[in-house]
């Protein structure tokens, strides 16, 4: 009987504690999709009212719909904003991606002299704080007149991304049978060869995870954002920043922005799930 | 003769085709940040002045001098130790507590384990906004849900108080980044082989007990590799939380070294200065970065 008693407790006090977890992770992101579909009257009535009365796309409307200006090329600043990000995060995606894969493969399968100090290299400049590098950087991309330009952001990505992507593809590459390898080679097969023809379709897992990686990074990338770029090449996070930071704070169009904004990353962690935990604990990598 | 030698695609001498490899990466690494770390060195050696170039130059050590007399600098010191320790200790205890109760048998386990991530994949700058959103001291979510559950009479300018601006800034952190911690565990927690348990279950050993001398043993690397990169984020890598939410005030109570860094380099245009904290910075923080390695490296190399 006792023991009964205690299982039921135990029941009880795990389902709560898995209400408070769940709430304690879902309300604040909640309350964003909420006040991005409320109107100015209801978020500013006291009392709140926590369920809008007249729900209203009109925030989402306002951020396709105003500020176009020839700076934003008859977009919209938010369009234009939108479009900056698309560009900056799939350029150095694929940059990353192509080049990351073929050095992981090396430091992962071949011996070859300085791999060891490469990989610490390596590791080293992913953990390299931006704050670090960003005074240098705004000097050469200046002298470069790279500043306020979708290639000089792609380029500074690439130095957080690349890192990223040898070390996940890295971990993958290891946990593939080095006989596959062997027997492709003995067909006559180059190592090259053998890496395009057998270890990638292999690994697709391991490029899925490394990819959703890198478009996260680069997709919620702020800092170098936010220093070197303006008005023409700025991206998402950078204006949802202005509107929170900028005279005239404009919390509903920071709601509604920052629903866009995350719903990519968002909706990707949820699908490719499976895939991104274990490129988080294969590669010991904090994404 | 010569292009076989120098065609990747044929090339089978494990040496030569490494190099080959490994070139294009590793010339992007030395030079978008190795060369910058080192300018970043030259820079904080000298007087680089943008608003008043006229006595810019070398001046050796000068900067660094200066900065051991800089009360703001030495606060930001302070300031970033603390608010990057009460961070990482929050993070680890709240990860393994929530890991552990995920790691039971309850419905709805599924659903919760995939909404954990959400915290984690937001932008960090949408965090911070949303935070901020919630916050506000005349119609954020707080102080509306705080005074119609009836613990708080009237509204709180919760940023505008010194104390209540650094907790809140700590527990925004840990909002966002206690879910790294959790799937780092929960994926330790998976691998513990279920025999282990249930032989201390045999063994008569409590539920304390089994965690202390069973599970504790068995994520306690796990739980090390992400305090260090804990740490390591935590105090230099976080920028836009404050930015967005305090400024880095009120009266300097927030002012992490990345945000002075920040005003003295980008708004007082005093890059050499700037420079030399910068890098002051970025060495201290080798020495949880050569942890992390080395630990990091074990895992995935054993």
């Amino acid at each position: 009987m006792r023991f009964v008693f205690k299982r039921f407790t135990f029941r009880v006090f795990l389902y709560v504690a898995a209400l408070l977890i769940a709430v304690w992770v879902l309300a604040p992101y909640a309350w964003l999709i909420i006040s991005s579909i409320s109107t100015k009257i209801d978020l500013l009535n006291v009392p709140l009212k926590w369920i809008p009365s007249r729900p209203t796309l009109e925030n989402y409307r306002s951020l396709f719909a105003d500020g176009q200006s020839a700076l934003s090329q008859g977009m919209s600043f938010f369009s234009r904003s939108m479009l900056n990000s698309i560009i900056v995060t799939f350029s150095s995606m694929g940059i990353c991606m192509f080049f990351g894969v073929f050095t992981a493969y090396a430091v992962a399968r071949l011996t070859f002299p300085g791999r060891k100090f490469y990989l610490m290299m390596l590791m080293g400049s992913y953990m390299m704080p931006p704050i670090a590098i960003v005074i240098p950087g705004y000097i050469i991309l200046k002298s470069l007149h790279l500043l306020d330009s979708r290639i000089g952001l792609a380029l500074v990505n690439i130095t957080f991304i690349l890192p990223l992507v040898v070390w996940i593809m890295r971990g993958f590459f290891l946990s593939i049978p080095l006989e596959l390898e062997e027997a492709a080679r003995i067909d006559g097969s180059s190592r090259l060869g053998a890496l395009l023809r057998i270890i990638l379709p292999l690994s697709v897992p391991g490029l899925v995870s490394a990819g959703v990686f890198c478009f996260i990074a680069s997709w919620n990338e702020y800092f170098y954002a936010f220093l070197y770029t303006s008005m023409r090449a700025r991206t998402l996070p950078v204006l949802i920043g202005e509107f929170t930071t900028k005279v005239g704070t404009d919390y509903l169009k920071m709601a509604a922005a920052g629903v866009v904004a995350s719903a990519p990353p968002v909706l990707l962690a949820l699908i490719f799930q499976r895939f991104l935990v274990r490129g988080l604990t294969e590669g010991a990598v904090k994404g | 003769m010569a292009i076989r030698l120098f065609n990747p695609l044929t090339m089978d001498e494990p040496r030569k085709l490494g190099i080959t490899l490994v070139m294009p990466s590793l010339i992007i690494v030395f030079g978008f940040l190795l060369f910058p770390f080192l300018y970043s060195f030259v820079l904080s050696l000298m007087n680089y002045d943008l608003a008043r170039p006229r006595g810019n130059g070398f001046i050796g050590l000068g900067n660094y001098i200066h900065l051991t007399q800089d009360m703001y600098f030495l606060n930001s010191v302070v300031v970033t130790l603390v608010f990057s320790f009460c961070s990482v200790i929050l993070e680890i205890i709240l990860g393994v507590a929530i890991a552990l109760v995920m790691n039971q048998d309850f419905k709805g386990r599924g659903i919760l384990r995939a909404l954990i991530i959400i915290p984690w994949a937001l932008p960090s700058i949408v965090n911070a906004s949303m935070w901020s959103w919630i916050l506000n001291a005349n119609y954020g979510a707080l102080n509306a849900l705080l005074s119609q559950l009836g613990i708080l009479h009237g509204y709180r300018p919760w940023i505008a108080d010194p104390s209540w601006a650094m907790v809140l800034i700590i527990l925004t952190n840990v909002w966002k980044e206690t879910p790294f911690t959790v799937i780092m565990v929960l994926a330790a927690l998976q691998g513990i082989p279920t025999h282990l348990r249930e032989a201390a279950v045999m063994d008569g050993a409590g539920a304390v007990r089994r965690f202390i001398h069973v599970v504790l043993p068995m994520i306690a690397q796990i739980v090390m590799i992400c305090a260090l990169l804990q740490v390591i984020w935590s105090l230099l890598h976080t920028f836009e939380l404050v930015y967005v939410i305090t400024r880095g005030g009120p009266f300097n109570s927030t002012d992490i070294i990345p945000m002075r860094i920040y005003w003295q380099t980008f708004k007082g245009l005093r890059f050499g200065y700037g420079a030399a904290m910068a890098y002051l910075a970025a060495i201290a923080l080798l020495i949880p970065a050569v942890f992390y390695i080395r630990s990091a490296y074990k895992t995935t190399v054993e």
